[in-house]
């Protein structure tokens, strides 16, 4: 969509087509001879992925429906029956759960992807926020989802998380209650959540639409942060980044299918397989492993309402990214400093991760305070500053240029 | 600003300290999981890409839970008829049923309204032991005894540490069965100092605390085989704990068979992807 349209109808049909809506020109022009920078590496092939594991979770969420009931008296035995009686329904679920943390794998890798070539910078502001929204549907979607196989951590995660609100000074409690549909999570809690996990994800879809368009407009960044400068910066999507983003997503498939077939509990929890009872609290309860770096962070601060504000203010602070980063250079490459925060950045995630799997008790505390006090020094001081002191390599003319030398050198 | 500037210069170092500091804090932690519920790994032959149930196991397990587990824990998921099918135990169908003929259910309302008894069919569930939660719970000072449908699935023991990150790898998935079998046969002399209140039994495995309400199940030769394998706990302990893992999740080998199919064709399909790329892209520098 950066330059005019090269598509030519070849016949009568297409023609006639074209005239009246040109929706075919639309796909030529997005996904044939769209100019995708020739020197993308295998860390581009995660939006393919993402699209890919978007179109799973809607199929096998759509079958999984037609079996599934929400109301809390039967909700968990319909998955079981899922599990059990369903033809293929094992299938189904199972993908359905371990895609959604597959989903979340491909999207961490794409956003730190982002992160590290400066993605965000102008002129992507606009597409990077978007995907910070479509980041944070996905994490409503997720956590509705699992709620709905009602087991104990769907009830007491529930709980938890929707018990967040009433740290919401004046009116948290009444907020609460709206949310709940009642005085506690119950019937009306499934049900809504229900009704909005089946509706987010279209959601998702209107602003991955979005997203799509806003990168078909600024064109995609590339290893190096330089700018396509000519035609030879290029090559046509089809047969180049299609074939190579083929090839991207069936090895993620092969990723997912290892754990689909040989450990498809490994990233659920064993407690979930336990039906919700209210009055039994699990000894630990813990979100699913995506959300536990933000659980960490939400745990660390010692303040209820700190501790929510912290925990937003942590995907926040995403949105800002493209201001506080001062830094002219996109890649992490001409960036030495840059490059070495961003893998402590990484290891600051991981670590935050592990801390919230584990209680809120003695070390664990004191490590989560440090590393989420990190988390934000890194946002917020780090990159304003280091944009200003830090000197770049320098950039390369141009990708080609860019290319050719690496060339040269191997 | 100078201020702020050598800041960022020491920021690298801060990084690393707050990492350290981090793992420092938290290693006292993880010395006191060692005291927790003792759990031995176990060979299972539905462990891995190819495993498979034993048949045999499975019908011995069946015999364990219903001779001994069944009388205090129900199992509401579970169908005779599941007992006949492929990748199951392994009973013909003639077997489920006359299994199923050895209960008797409560059905109706007939044309008249009333509730009738009528001898068991395949597509009825296990009896369950009591009428009610609350039944059982009477019947065991206040103690309810979990149904095990989903026993083998709902329990696991951390085993500490990292070892989380090594089980992708070696595709440890049998946590629930392991726990299963160190459960009933950890009922050991409770170590010096600790003692378990009134009917209460101390376990060695046991991960909702130090003592558990079940006495223990398992004794030499409560169950007698038909196969002539020998009546140990052992034994019973780990049939039972297959068994369990069966119920849990019946379409295991259905899950291991597909995934096998699966992933033969999507490796040879990558392999075609990636010499179809090289081909495409061998005339432009990348």
């Amino acid at each position: 969509m950066s330059g005019h349209s090269t598509y030519t109808p070849s016949n009568g049909f297409t023609r006639w087509i074209d005239s009246r809506l040109p929706i075919i020109r639309l796909g030529y022009d997005s996904f044939v001879a769209y100019p995708t920078p020739r020197n993308l590496n295998y860390w581009w092939a995660f939006g393919a992925i993402l699209s890919m594991m978007l179109a799973v979770q809607l199929i096998t969420g759509i079958v999984l429906v037609m079996h599934y009931t929400p109301n809390t008296l039967m909700a968990f035995n319909s998955v079981e029956h899922i599990m059990r009686d369903v033809n293929w329904g094992w299938l189904m679920r199972y993908m359905h759960a371990n895609g959604a943390s597959m989903f979340f794998i491909a999207v961490y890798v794409h956003i730190l992807r982002g992160l590290y070539y400066g993605s965000y910078k102008a002129p992507r502001e606009i597409l990077w926020i978007l995907g910070v929204v479509i980041f944070l549907l996905m994490m409503a979607t997720a956590f509705m989802g699992y709620v709905l196989p009602w087991g104990q951590m769907s009830f007491w995660g529930a709980t938890v998380i929707t018990n967040l609100f009433s740290a919401i000074p004046l009116v948290g409690d009444p907020i609460v209650t709206w949310l709940w549909g009642g005085f506690s999570v119950d019937n009306p809690t499934l049900n809504r959540f229900f009704s909005l996990h089946y509706l987010l994800p279209f959601v998702i879809v209107g602003v991955v639409v979005l997203h799509v368009w806003a990168l078909h407009v600024v064109g995609q960044n590339n290893p190096t942060g330089v700018e396509l400068k000519s035609e030879q910066d290029s090559v046509a999507f089809t047969p180049y980044a299609t074939v190579k983003d083929a090839f991207g997503m069936v090895v993620f498939l092969i990723f997912f299918s290892w754990f689909l077939f040989y450990s498809p509990n490994y990233m659920g929890h064993p407690d979930n397989y336990i039906p919700a009872n209210p009055m039994v609290t699990p000894a630990h309860i813990v979100p699913e492993w995506y959300f536990l770096p933000f659980y960490a962070i939400l745990r660390s601060i010692p303040d209820k309402l700190g501790g929510v504000l912290a925990m937003f203010g942590a995907i926040a602070v995403l949105f800002v990214l493209p201001w506080l980063d001062t830094s002219k250079v996109k890649s992490a490459t001409y960036r030495p400093l840059y490059k070495q925060f961003f893998w402590v950045l990484v290891i600051c995630g991981l670590g935050l991760g592990y801390l919230g799997s584990q209680p809120a008790e003695g070390g664990y505390v004191v490590a989560s305070r440090i590393l989420t006090a990190w988390y934000f020094f890194h946002f917020l001081v780090i990159l304003p500053v280091l944009g200003l002191v830090e000197k770049p390599r320098p950039l390369p003319e141009s990708v080609t240029a860019a290319v050719l030398a690496k060339n040269a050198a191997h | 600003m100078t201020m702020i500037l050598s800041v960022t210069k020491i920021g690298r170092a801060m990084g690393a300290a707050a990492l350290v500091a981090g793992l420092a804090f938290a290693a006292p932690a993880f010395a006191s999981e060692a005291g927790g519920p003792v759990v031995e790994t176990q060979s299972w032959s539905f462990a891995g890409p190819f495993g498979r149930f034993d048949k045999a196991q499975l019908q011995r397990g069946y015999k364990v839970y219903k001779e001994v587990c069944s009388t205090c824990h129900s199992m509401n998921l579970v169908s005779f008829r599941n007992l006949a099918d492929a990748g199951g135990p392994g009973f013909t169908m003639d077997q489920a049923k006359a299994l199923a003929a050895t209960i008797k259910v409560k059905d109706g309302p007939n044309d008249a309204g009333e509730m009738f008894e009528r001898d068991g069919r395949p597509s009825d569930r296990f009896a369950a032991p009591f009428p009610n939660d609350e039944a059982a719970r009477a019947s065991f000072g206040g103690a309810l005894p979990p149904d095990l449908s989903l026993i083998a699935k709902a329990r696991a023991v951390h085993r500490g540490g990292a070892s989380f990150l090594g089980d992708p790898f070696t595709l440890y998935a049998e946590a629930g069965p392991d726990y299963v079998y160190n459960l009933l046969t950890g009922y050991v002399e409770a170590p010096h100092g600790v003692t378990c209140d009134g009917a209460l039994q101390y376990n060695q495995s046991f991960i909702g605390g130090t003592c558990i309400a079940m006495p223990p199940p398992l004794t030499d030769d409560i169950v007698t085989y038909d196969d002539g394998t020998k009546g140990t706990v052992q034994n019973y302990a780990r049939d039972v704990a297959a068994f369990l893992m069966w119920t849990a999740e019946p379409k295991l080998e259905a899950r291991k068979s597909t995934g096998l199919k699966v992933m033969m064709f999507l490796i040879v399909f990558a392999g075609l992807l990636y010499l179809t790329k090289r081909k495409v892209w061998s005339s432009v520098a990348h």
